[in-house]
């Protein structure tokens, strides 16, 4: 929400396309994420008075001379009395140009998992590096796990630079070391930006005490950036959710497949092929509750019709017939470890959910671990610990229909629950396919 | 529409549906928890919505705290009329006379609506509710996640929810354990207000700007009717006045407003400087962390 009233013009009409930018913030402890993300609210006047006032009171309480605005996202009693982020906080803004979702995620190396569930929809992470520390650990591995998980377009907000006197100089060596690490990585659209989130230097309004840096301030590179091309509108995928089946008088021949178009575009008339059986038919409609519309995209949720009657269920995918997702009861993923109860192992299953399918899978093999600092895969590794990340191999009950993650960031994903205890224990990104491989 | 790009209320809709299908698809028994306000209403058309042209497949429940605006109900009984759902009720009266629970001296009965619904989900076995909690309301709900985990004393421990990532959401729960669903986690209040002009939703006329008889009290409008009566000393004053939140009658407080549209409300509302608990709800400013507090109880 925003106090200028140009906001109205589009809060009006739910089809004009102002569109929706998730971004996730990443980076080490207190390297300022928190604090960013309440200067971007603050200075495009998008908090609220009491909420100013409730941080201002709680900065004043606690002696500091300045307003801690991080107090404006880390809102857990235990963040507020330690002053550290502990899991995801969402905060909402909108300019005339879009809306934007944020996901302000903790540094903290214990918490990297819920960094994980931040960024894994963004469009964009910010990572933020403090000028005066440089690239630490911890800024790599959130850049590696933004890379792995398909964050198509990565911001580096060099901050604190009030405390480097403005220099360029340390904005210029901090550039150069991060742009080496990152050349080892899968980074299709790297940007970096000076800014200092306490005093507010380019972060809405370009700052004065750095002529030198003649990009963007933050706002304005986010408000710009485009994302509508990251989306992948080639391969027809849709993943059936549930089977509408009216129980009333007037609808009952009606059989519609729910879902929410994985990627794609599909039309009425089109010719397409379900899995797992693999029949044919064509799209008789796309029906929604407002009436049927002439073709569905990402990420609409539709109830498509068929021409034909074949039996499909949820979890059953449809694609077209010469565009098909692998059907794999063997797979080759990366995975993110998320359990701090237990590592992974070879030879231990658990369930595994992969668009609307639910299956059992078992480790067959831990290829390699990933050290996050160099790079360096260690062959020997017998286990995967929380927050590690490592390249392993599955073997599923049952074949799920998948697409290599860099090509579908719907279809090449999959979570891993413990079947005792129920928690999501991995995040895991299909690989390249063995043919392909 | 024909660069293939949603807008971003129609990108809202349809992650809301999705959630819907993906609740009712993997649960074993959902329901809706209906307060009668903008939101659980906003939630209850467009759970009509993901089901079309079946009806929805479960029950709502509304909470009683017998503490309502008459518009309120009768707005929640058109809703339950039109859609045909079946509609349970957890009487907050009823768990006070049978002694479940016992009325707060300050008369809210918001806190105390937390054993009564607990209660009413283990008597009627539901696995799962759907709550209208959006994250720009307030910052414990900023916290927390779309499907969010309750053990089987329906608390939330939120130093330890399950990581929820991509779309791939994960409600397996033990017997006796349940999930919380927010399926307008993502929504602001800008963004209800907009839907609800666009697809031009029925909600109760407390909404909207009226000449209403108010006093003062700690620096907010109270209406004055049988749950806010005068008190001594006390002046009525007539003002147009709406409400932003509709809670408990007794407590939920109006603001000065002469937003007599749902055109003329989106506008105020993208120009408002509060935040609408803030602004509306004596029961919200207890204390720092009320909220958090009241959320690990097994609040909604
Ligand atoms: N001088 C200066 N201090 C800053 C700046 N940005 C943040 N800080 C301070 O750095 C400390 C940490 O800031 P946070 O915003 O909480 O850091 P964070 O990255 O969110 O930390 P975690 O979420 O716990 O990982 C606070 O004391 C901030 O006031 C800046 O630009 N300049
Ligand atoms: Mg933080």
């Amino acid at each position: 929400m925003t106090a200028t009233t140009e906001t109205t013009s589009f809060a009006v009409n739910p089809e004009r396309s102002v569109d929706l930018l998730r971004f996730a913030t990443a980076g080490s402890v207190d390297d300022g994420k928190s604090t960013l993300i309440g200067r971007l609210l603050y200075d495009s006047k998008t908090i609220f008075e009491d909420q100013l006032e409730s941080v201002e009171q709680v900065s004043k309480d606690r002696g500091n001379d300045y307003t801690d605005l991080a107090l404006l996202t880390d809102g857990l009693r235990a963040e507020r009395e330690q002053g550290i982020t502990i899991d995801v906080a969402y905060r909402y803004f909108a300019t005339p140009k879009r809306k934007f979702i944020i996901a302000d995620t903790p540094g903290h190396i214990q918490y990297t998992r819920n960094m994980v569930t931040g960024a894994s929809t963004a469009d964009v992470a910010l990572i933020l590096v403090d000028a005066r520390k440089g690239v630490l650990e911890q800024s790599r591995r959130h850049t590696f796990l933004a890379t792995l998980l398909g964050v198509p377009h990565i911001v580096v907000c060099v901050n604190k630079m009030d405390l480097v006197d403005y220099s360029e100089d340390v904005f210029e060596q901090i550039r150069t070391e991060f742009t080496e690490f990152a050349s080892r990585l899968r980074v299709p659209d790297l940007t970096f930006i000076p800014v200092s989130a306490l005093v507010g230097d380019n972060v809405v309004n370009r700052s004065d005490n750095m002529s030198w840096f003649d990009g963007s301030p933050l706002l304005s590179h986010l408000e710009r950036l485009h994302v509508a091309s990251d989306r992948n509108l080639m391969d027809v995928r849709f993943p059936v959710q549930y089977v509408v089946r009216p129980q009333s008088h007037d609808a009952r021949d009606y059989r519609g497949y729910a879902g929410t178009v994985a990627s794609g575009v599909m039309k009425p008339g089109d010719k397409v092929l379900a899995l797992p059986s693999g029949l044919e038919t064509t799209i008789a409609a796309i029906d929604t509750a407002d009436g049927p519309v002439s073709e569905a995209f990402p990420p609409m949720s539709v109830t498509v019709r068929l021409a034909d009657e074949i039996d499909i269920s949820r979890g059953d995918m449809i694609c077209r017939p010469n565009n098909t997702p692998a059907a794999l009861q063997d797979i080759d993923a990366q995975v993110c470890w998320m359990d701090e109860t237990a590592p992974l192992v070879k030879g231990k299953k658990y369930a595994i959910k992969h668009t609307t399918r639910w299956a059992r899978a078992m480790v067959k093999e831990i290829n390699y671990r990933v050290d996050v600092n160099s790079l360096h895969r260690d062959e020997e590794a017998t286990e995967i610990r929380l927050n590690e990340i490592g390249r392993i191999q599955l073997r599923v009950t049952q074949p799920l229909f998948v697409d290599p993650y860099r090509q579908n960031r719907q279809t090449g994903a999959f979570i891993l629950v413990d079947e005792s205890t129920n928690r999501t224990v991995a995040a895991g990104m299909v690989g390249g396919l063995p043919h392909s491989a | 529409m024909t660069a293939h790009v949603l807008s971003q209320l129609r990108s809202l809709e349809a992650e809301s549906i999705h959630i819907f299908r993906e609740v009712v698809a993997e649960m074993q028994r959902p329901c809706l928890l209906f307060s009668g306000g903008k939101d659980s209403i906003v939630m209850l058309h467009i759970a009509a919505k993901a089901f079309a042209p079946a009806r929805i497949p479960f029950p709502i429940m509304h909470v009683d705290t017998g503490l309502n605006f008459q518009t309120v109900l009768d707005c929640r009984d058109r809703w339950v009329e039109r859609l045909g759902v079946q509609l349970v009720v957890a009487s907050v009266q009823d768990a006070i006379d049978r002694g479940l629970v016992r009325e707060e001296p300050n008369g809210s009965r918001n806190r105390i609506q937390t054993p009564v619904l607990l209660e009413a989900v283990e008597k009627n076995g539901f696995d799962a509710a759907f709550g209208g909690g959006r994250r720009d309301e307030e910052k414990a709900r900023a916290k927390e996640r779309v499907f969010s985990f309750r053990d089987d004393f329906g608390q939330w421990d939120p130093k330890n929810q399950r990581p929820e990532i991509w779309n791939l959401y994960n409600g397996r729960v033990h017997q006796g354990e349940s999930i919380r669903v927010f399926p307008l986690s993502n929504w602001t209040e800008l963004d209800i207000w907009s839907y609800i002009e666009a697809e031009n939703i029925d909600i109760p006329d407390l909404y909207l700007a009226r000449e209403r008889e108010v006093v003062a009290r700690g620096g907010m409008l109270y209406e004055v009717n049988e749950f806010t009566p005068l008190r001594e000393g006390e002046s009525a004053e007539t003002k147009s006045v709406r409400y932003r939140t509709v809670g408990d009658a007794n407590l939920t407080a109006a603001v000065e407003s002469t937003a007599s549209t749902l055109r003329e409300i989106v506008e105020e509302t993208a120009a408002v400087r509060l935040t609408e608990r803030g602004a509306t709800r004596g029961d919200d400013r207890v204390s720092e962390a009320a909220m958090e507090d009241r959320k690990r109880e097994g609040y909604f």
